[in-house]
């Protein structure tokens, strides 16, 4: 039993951190996230630089990492800055594309951005209910459908599309050229695509993907979570400091118990989340991943919502303003749980995992 | 990062699990698992067993007779206990007097009382609260004066947990009415059969007979009774409470109540199909077990780093707050999963009574009952969030 980094993952996650403390303050996080593109093509060059992708993906498929663990150190320091860049798509991709034993040299070196397209306005978060549709035309394939708020989409320059083909789902390759693609910033910053497919040319990736597609979301149901554990450790810290600030009726309001009591409150979710994202990053891959991404999710979902309404509250108006950092983290934190399926899809999932029992 | 047990720790496991197996009485097993009062002979009993093997003071270091086990060992020997639905080794003696007099009693004391506590010789009790001091526990006004080489104490203790047992009993006591609350404090031995001694039962909320008061009325004890210094006694107390306590977050107890849980959903119909396929007492069941599972690595995260910087730190106070809205819980779920079957007085219901459910589930709504107790004992989940403000959050 060992709950220490390993020195590598220590290194990469010193890096990470000081680099986004210097470079993507939340003021400079502000301004590129809420206009097209809705990320800073700088910024990603840099953190691409770093290694950032690299420790994304396996050995075997060109990384250095790609395991549980290097998901949660990359996203939880994404998550203190409440980074938009697109690297949850990179992720996702990059395991879809290991499935596939595909090349990965476009993704990990950056030079191409991937998106991953499965959410349906009918199908947020479930898999078996993807509508959209592939036809076989000789050796090539056409795809025909609406994929909806795919995150990283508007600056996508591959999207991995969920189709149906012959009943069974499978994963094509869709150049975003060959697509009708509609981008736009979403509330909690950075943005999202709506993809039109309408007999869209694609590359088959993956004939029967199912469990492919499970494994990449439970790979981004772990760096969603670990983001939200950066968040939630940077909200309440910005909290716990405002309340040794603030002053009201004389007194600092960090000296009211019941101000006081929240703010452990929030410390005991926040340490839970903390605990639930390294058993989800531990157990991923390994026969009970779903499980457990599931469990993490869920307990995520209601933390994050926690920590950002209460962090709200105890700071009274100003982190209602745009101004002030925490109304962004707080965005951020809710808005999350829309990802990659929410708290009562997860608890469903555990709950029908115990009926099965 | 590595969740996994070593080798050596498996192999301990391995080792527990079959001692256990092979030396935990039917009986006794049976009889923790039916959720009923614990009585005095089968602690003993059980007692007396580890003890034989040395496995009784598990927190103890190996000068005064303890096995010598890591923090992670004694975690695993916990967790198959609870396995193996043996009884709780009563803490008393054992995890609160025990470390207290290994580390400010004076040779003689350990020599004297260590083995007794160990031998099964000397039942303990623990003389803290008070009336009028609960959580504000250095209120405390019970009077020890001291007459030539003897202490007399006057005063009224409570809740004092099984003390209609108790051969002993250790207490904090005023030696100094003058000085600040804190520091006019000390920490006495007195033997039970002392004239002047009354223990009245205190009848609790589900009927048991859990805890009594404990009246003193010029209850002369021995100068020498008194450990480490004379008004030094609320530093015993502090270090009784912050001793590293492993089981403090009860995974162990929570996850056999997880299982109990789900195993009475599964044998319960509701609507013609097991409750367990009900999906508003589903959800509850699937959200308690997500906390118990962030929870089981809350603890372990503590005792690693209890076991590699030496103190757990005061985020054990987090372990005891959701450690027992968890377990809450859980009870609450069985009392809930069998309806009205848990209403009956354990004891009023037999297997001859056909109006309700078999006798064997009466005791849940009084477990539930009787576990609102966690909560509040031990410094409530109020003072362990007043330690979180002072000690993390530094407000």
């Amino acid at each position: 039993m060992d709950f220490n980094l390993t020195e590598d993952r220590q290194m990469l996650a010193d890096t990470l951190n000081r680099f986004l403390t210097e470079q993507y303050p939340v003021e400079h996080r502000n301004k590129v996230a809420y206009d097209a593109p809705y990320h800073d093509p700088s910024k990603w060059d840099a953190l691409v630089e770093l290694g950032t992708l690299f420790a994304l993906a396996p050995e075997e498929a060109g990384g250095m990492g790609g395991a549980g663990f290097d998901i949660a150190v990359v996203f939880e320091a994404l998550g203190r800055q409440i980074t938009p860049e697109p690297v949850l798509g990179a992720l996702m991709a990059s395991r879809l594309l290991a499935a596939a034993g595909a090349d990965q040299e476009a993704l990990l070196s950056g030079a191409s951005k991937y998106a991953v397209a499965f959410t349906e306005l009918d199908a947020a978060y479930e898999l078996d209910q993807i509508a959209a549709q592939a036809t076989a035309k000789g050796d090539a394939y056409a795809l025909s459908g609406r994929k909806s708020t795919v995150y990283g989409g508007q600056v996508a320059d591959v999207f991995l599309v969920a189709a149906k083909l012959n009943g069974k789902l499978a994963v094509f390759q869709v150049n975003a050229a060959d697509a009708n693609v509609t981008g736009y910033g979403m509330m909690d910053g950075a943005g999202a695509a709506e993809l039109l497919l309408d007999d869209t040319p694609a590359t088959l990736l993956i004939e029967d993907g199912a469990a492919a597609m499970e494994d990449a979301i439970n790979a981004g149901i772990v760096a969603l979570c670990a983001e939200a554990v950066g968040a939630m450790d940077v909200t309440h810290a910005i909290t716990v400091d405002y309340l040794k600030q603030r002053k009201q009726f004389g007194i600092t309001i960090g000296k009211f118990q019941v101000l006081q009591h929240r703010a452990v409150d929030m410390l005991t979710e926040i340490e839970q989340s903390r605990s639930i994202v390294i058993k989800a990053a531990a157990e991923l891959g390994g026969p009970d991943a779903s499980r457990y991404a599931s469990m993490a999710k869920n307990l995520i979902g209601r933390s994050a919502r926690l920590i950002a309404e209460e962090a709200i509250q105890m700071h009274g108006g100003i982190a209602m303003t745009w101004e002030y950092p925490v109304s962004h983290y707080g965005k951020r934190l809710v808005m999350l749980d829309a990802q990659l399926g929410d708290t009562d899809y997860h608890l469903s999932r555990v709950m029908a995992g115990n009926a099965a029992a | 990062m590595d969740l996994s047990y070593s080798a050596e720790d498996i192999a301990f496991r391995d080792e527990v699990r079959a001692y256990l197996a092979d030396n935990l009485p039917k009986h006794i097993s049976d009889a923790v698992r039916e959720g009923g009062e614990m009585g005095k002979a089968m602690i003993e009993e059980w007692h007396a067993i580890l003890n034989r093997k040395g496995w009784l003071a598990t927190i103890w270091p190996k000068e005064f007779g303890g096995p010598g086990w890591t923090p992670v060992q004694r975690h695993i020997f916990e967790e198959e206990c609870c396995r193996a639905y043996s009884p709780r080794i009563l803490p008393f003696g054992i995890s609160m007097l025990g470390p207290v007099l290994q580390k400010f009693g004076t040779k003689e004391q350990q020599d004297h009382y260590l083995p007794r506590i160990l031998d099964g010789t000397d039942w303990w009790c623990q003389g803290y609260s008070e009336p009028g001091a609960g959580s504000d526990l250095a209120s405390l006004k019970t009077r020890a004066v001291r007459e030539g080489d003897e202490w007399v104490i006057n005063g009224q203790k409570t809740w004092t947990t099984l003390g209609q047992h108790a051969d002993w009993i250790f207490c904090l006591c005023r030696t100094d009415p003058d000085a600040k609350q804190q520091q006019g404090i000390s920490f006495i031995l007195v033997d039970m059969k002392t004239p002047g001694i009354e223990v009245r039962p205190i009848k609790l909320i589900e009927g048991g007979h859990e805890v009594n008061e404990v009246f003193f009325t010029d209850v002369r004890v021995p100068y020498g009774n008194l450990v480490g210094e004379e008004n030094k006694g609320w530093t015993i107390a502090k270090y009784l409470l912050t001793h590293e306590r492993t089981g403090i977050a009860g995974v162990g107890f929570s996850m056999q109540a997880l299982e109990e849980v789900k195993a009475l959903a599964r044998k319960t119909l509701r609507n013609g199909k097991p409750l367990i396929e009900d999906p508003l007492f589903a959800a509850r069941i699937a959200q308690v077990e997500i906390d118990l599972e962030a929870m089981k690595i809350t603890n372990l995260r503590m005792l690693f780093k209890a076991q590699s910087q030496g103190a757990p730190g005061p985020e054990t106070s987090i372990l005891k707050i959701k450690g027992t809205v968890i377990h809450q819980e859980l009870k609450d779920l069985a009392r809930r999963a069998l309806g009205p079957a848990a209403a009956p007085f354990p004891g009023h219901v037999t297997d001859g009574n056909l109006m309700f459910g078999p006798a064997a589930t009466a005791h849940n709504a009084a477990r539930y009952f009787n576990n609102r107790k966690t909560s509040i004992f031990g410094g409530s989940n109020e003072i362990q969030r007043n330690i979180l403000t002072k000690t993390m959050l530094e407000l």
